[in-house]
Formats: structure tokens, sequence, C-alpha cells
């Protein structure tokens, strides 16, 4: 209740003081990355960070680097896979750099 | 129906045993930003999602009628035998305690799409500002003549919607003498969870192998093919199944005499067998229909802005998961729906901030299938919205099946994969 009840509040303030327009653009952005990297939540976990003991790894803290990496060898296929060579091909490089950065700074 | 009544006690009681009830709130507010309709993968990641993606800026209440999650995927490892009802049901309480989520346990009976108001069965009435609908399939019990009283007497079930008849259908294969029958009806496409009957049948199949090696299972399909994964089912078939499961395409169903237990079609010779189980065709779940939502398809699905998933007839209405119309290569499955969920979450959020609302979302798909207890085949898919032809369409070069030579070490690991999926979506759909 208390959540839902300072929900409200915060967001009622933050409309009338009129900080919505005035962040638009770079909200928006933010919002979209959050959305993309959303689409490994489903097996990777909620901002990536897979359940105990999970046998698909935690996104979650991977050094950007590493994780473009990884996506790019399941794209052209010199890491093995049996399903992340399918999934890989259907981002572009500059998503797969956007969803590594995002998962960089996710805390594991 | 005391088979059924039985089951759901049971299931009550182990809930309150595991301290798994749902949080439902006595308490209501006259209002919500946003109200949502249905708490299964597209209704519950929904209401998550808003709460996450707006910083929980956003306040979402979520009616359910059910008192936990019971999960349509996996649940055909209980009809095999290899997983229990209770392994695969999560409670709410992650969604009301982790996310501030309202949780209410009851049924919405209307929308009224002016006022914007939902009106629940117990008499409340609450006001949004965005709603989301996603109430999953509605079975047409009556396009088969004969089904509803048949299901309705526990003699013929669907086990479709998973819970209290996917017990019950265990209980019947359990029952059945050796050298019976399971005789598995699949309706015309599109229906919910495109490869699940096929994945039933080898669950079932895996079951009579090692309990009761007498008897046969028999897919009666209203489709001209395997519709899902079909080069790799029919080779489970004709491989680890020979002899066991037999397969005939173009069988559509047109009535059930419950009392001499046989299946009657459109063509072809009437089909008697020990065990029924008969999936009729489906459509938009019933709150849509009441809500007017249902306009395509001669008024089965729900059409919907593929951009943000509002509806094509109601402002300010989102439609997720199984109940709309499909755009092409995307399926009725648990995971389309937590997909479509995270596409309209951030357009909510984005519509509600006054922000710009992304021009390119993306959705995935995964659907894994369990040709025994352990082994495993996947189909998987990635999806992008087209702007110019205002749908989704999947990515070429991307997606696919598993390796058609399915060697075991790879089959075995994909079983896994799947149910770590399993507990991954859970989570990220309700904790």
């Amino acid at each position: 209740m208390k959540k839902i009840l300072s929900g409200c509040l915060a967001a009622s303030a933050l409309a009338a003081s009129g900080l919505v327009t005035a962040q638009t653009s770079d909200a928006a952005s933010v919002l979209q990355v959050r959305a993309l990297a959303a689409t490994c939540a489903n097996c990777h976990g909620t901002n990536g960070k897979a359940t105990d003991g999970s046998a698909v790894v935690s996104l979650a803290g991977l050094p950007k680097d590493y994780t473009v990496a990884q996506m790019l060898a399941f794209k052209n296929g010199t890491r093995q896979a049996t399903i992340m060579h399918q999934l890989s091909k259907g981002y572009s490089d500059a998503q797969i750099e956007q969803i590594a950065s995002y998962f960089a700074a996710q805390k594991k | 129906m005391s088979i059924q009544r039985r089951n759901f006690l049971q299931s009550s009681a182990a809930l309150s045993l595991l301290g798994l009830s749902a949080c439902a709130t006595t308490s209501m507010p006259s209002k919500a930003k946003v109200v949502v309709i249905g708490g299964g993968y597209g209704g519950a990641t929904a209401a998550k999602y808003i709460r996450l993606l707006s910083d929980y800026k956003i306040d979402v209440v979520m009616v359910e009628p059910q008192a936990a999650f019971v999960s349509c995927p996996i649940s055909n490892l209980v009809v095999g035998g290899s997983k229990q009802i209770g392994d695969l049901t999560v409670p709410y309480t992650g969604l009301s305690k982790n996310h501030g989520i309202m949780v209410v346990q009851d049924t919405a009976t209307a929308i009224d799409a002016v006022k914007k108001t939902v009106t629940l069965a117990r008499g409340a009435t609450i006001a949004y500002d965005k709603l989301v609908v996603s109430p999953g399939v509605e079975l047409m019990m009556g396009s088969i003549e004969g089904l509803a009283a048949a299901q309705a007497s526990g003699q013929v079930l669907q086990a479709w919607k998973a819970g209290a008849e996917t017990v019950a259908l265990r209980k019947q294969l359990q029952d059945m003498p050796d050298g019976g029958v399971f005789a598995i009806s699949i309706p015309v496409a599109p229906y919910r969870c495109p490869p699940g009957p096929y994945e039933r049948a080898c669950q079932v199949a895996w079951y009579f192998q090692q309990a009761k090696p007498k008897s046969k299972v028999l897919i009666l399909d209203g489709n001209p093919d395997v519709t899902s994964k079909g080069a790799l089912f029919k080779k489970v078939w004709a491989t680890q199944y020979k002899g066991m499961i037999e397969y005939r395409p173009d069988h559509k169903v047109t009535a059930v005499d419950a009392k001499t237990s046989t299946l009657k079609f459109e063509i072809q010779d009437d089909v008697k067998a020990a065990v029924l189980n008969v999936l009729p065709s489906m459509r938009a779940g019933t709150i849509a229909q009441q809500a007017g939502l249902n306009n395509q398809a001669n008024n089965r699905w729900c059409g919907v802005n593929f951009q943000t998933f509002e509806s094509s007839t109601t402002k300010d209405v989102h439609v997720l998961g199984d109940s709309i119309q499909i755009a092409p290569g995307m399926p009725k499955s648990g995971h389309m729906a937590n997909s479509h969920a995270k596409v309209a979450a951030a357009a909510i959020v984005a519509q509600l901030s006054g922000w710009e609302i992304n021009p390119a979302p993306m959705l995935t798909n995964t659907c894994y299938s369990f040709v025994d207890n352990k082994n495993v085949v996947h189909v998987a898919s990635v999806h992008e919205y087209v702007a110019a032809e205002k749908t989704f369409k999947t990515i070429a070069g991307s997606g696919g099946v598993s390796a058609i030579d399915l060697k075991p070490e790879v089959t075995a690991l994909e079983g896994v994969y799947a149910l770590n999926w399993a507990s991954n979506i859970w989570a990220d759909t309700l904790a």
C-alpha cells in the first residue's frame, strides 16, 4: 500500500512540476533500452538476474565486452549453442551493444 | 464433478500448507492508473513491468480469479507423471510484496470504455486511465456436439488450462487398463500452444511405455499436418514411440458421445477410445468478447495496434497474449504473452509520461517441448515491429528449431535449459 501511495504522489508531483517534458527524449531512450534488454529476461531473469542454480546464465554485471563477444560468436557460429545461435541473429550489432551495456550496469 | 472438486480442495489445502495463498486484498481503491485483467503470462508480466519501467510511479491493480498462477508450459509433464501440479504453481505474493501491485482475486465481468471503469463479479467498480486485458482463451465447448456436457461431468477433459483438469486427466490415464487407447483431438489453428498437443501425445506415450506397454496414443488433428516442430515430432514418433503413437491429419471432430467414449468427424468413421482428450476451437477470453474487443476472424480474436498492443476498437485498452489476432509467425504461447506484455508496458509508461513511443519494439519466443521426462526439442524466433506494415515480422535469418539428428546429449541439455527457462520466466513474470 505504502509503495502504491508514494508512487502516486511521486507521479503527480512529477507531472505538476513540468519535469516530464524537459527530460522527455532522454527518458524515452532509456525506457527503450530497458524494454530491449527485457527481451532477454524471459530466460535470463529480470534485469539479467537468473534464479539460483540456473543453467541459463545471469547476464547482470557481466563486462560489456564479454557479452558483446559472446553474442557475436553465437551470431557468426564460432560459439556452439542449442538456441542462442538462432536468437542472436535477431539482434543488430548496435542492439547487442545497448543490451550488453545495460546488463553490465546491473548489480549481480 | 467429484474428481474436479476433490482436486481443487487438495490443491487449495496444499497451497495453504506451503503458505502460498494469494494476496487477495479485501479493500480496493476506486481508481487506479492502470488496471490489469488476468494474471497469466501476459497480465502478470504487464503488471510487474509497468511498475518496473515507471520506477514504481504508476500504481497497478491486477484482477485474477485464481488464487495462484498455474503454468500451462510444463503441465504436460503432470499428465505424463514426471511432475506434480504443485511444481508449476506460483503464488501472486511476489507481485504484491516485491512490486506493490494490488492483486484482487475476483473476475472482471464488464468494461465500460466510455466511463473507463471495470466491474468485478463481487460488485466493486474500479476506474482506470489505462486498462490491460489479458484473459487468455475461451474454449468453444459449444462448437462440438455433446462436449460441454461431457466436460461438465468430468468424462471428457480438455486439461488445456492447467489446473484441476490436468490432474484429473492424469488420473484417467492411471485408471485406464493396459491395452487401451488415448485419443487427443486438435482444433484447426490458431489455438493456444501450437506444439502442446504433440508434446502431450509424447508424454502419454512415455507413461504407457513404462506402465501400460500394450496401450496406444492416437492423434486426431484438425489440421492437414503437424502445426509446429513437425519433422522433430514425427521422427520421435517413428523411433522412440514406434508402433505406439499414430498420427491422423485432417480429422475435424463434430461430436462427442461420452456414454460410448466415441468421437464423430466431418468425414471419417467414428473413433472409440478409453480416454478422450478433446481440444475444441478457441477464441478470445470472455471479458474481451463482452467488451467488444474481438473484432477479427469472425469475432474470435482481438485486433491490436502492434506498436502498443492498444485495441483497434477501444482507446486506452491494451490486449495481450492468446486473445489477440496474431501477426505472421507469432504463436499463442506463454513466452510470447510475456513478450507482448513488455512491449505494452513500455508503451503505457511512455504514453502516461508523454514520451515518444518506441518506434521499433522487439519480441522473442522460445518454446520447449518435452518428448519424454528429460529430452526436449525447441522452436525459437525473434520478431521486430515493421512500421511500414504495422505488424511484427520474424527477422530474416534468425530463429529455428532443434537439430533433426536429435543427439541424446543435446536433447538432454535442452531438457535442462527447458526447466531453467520455466523457473526464470516464472520469476520474470511473478517474482
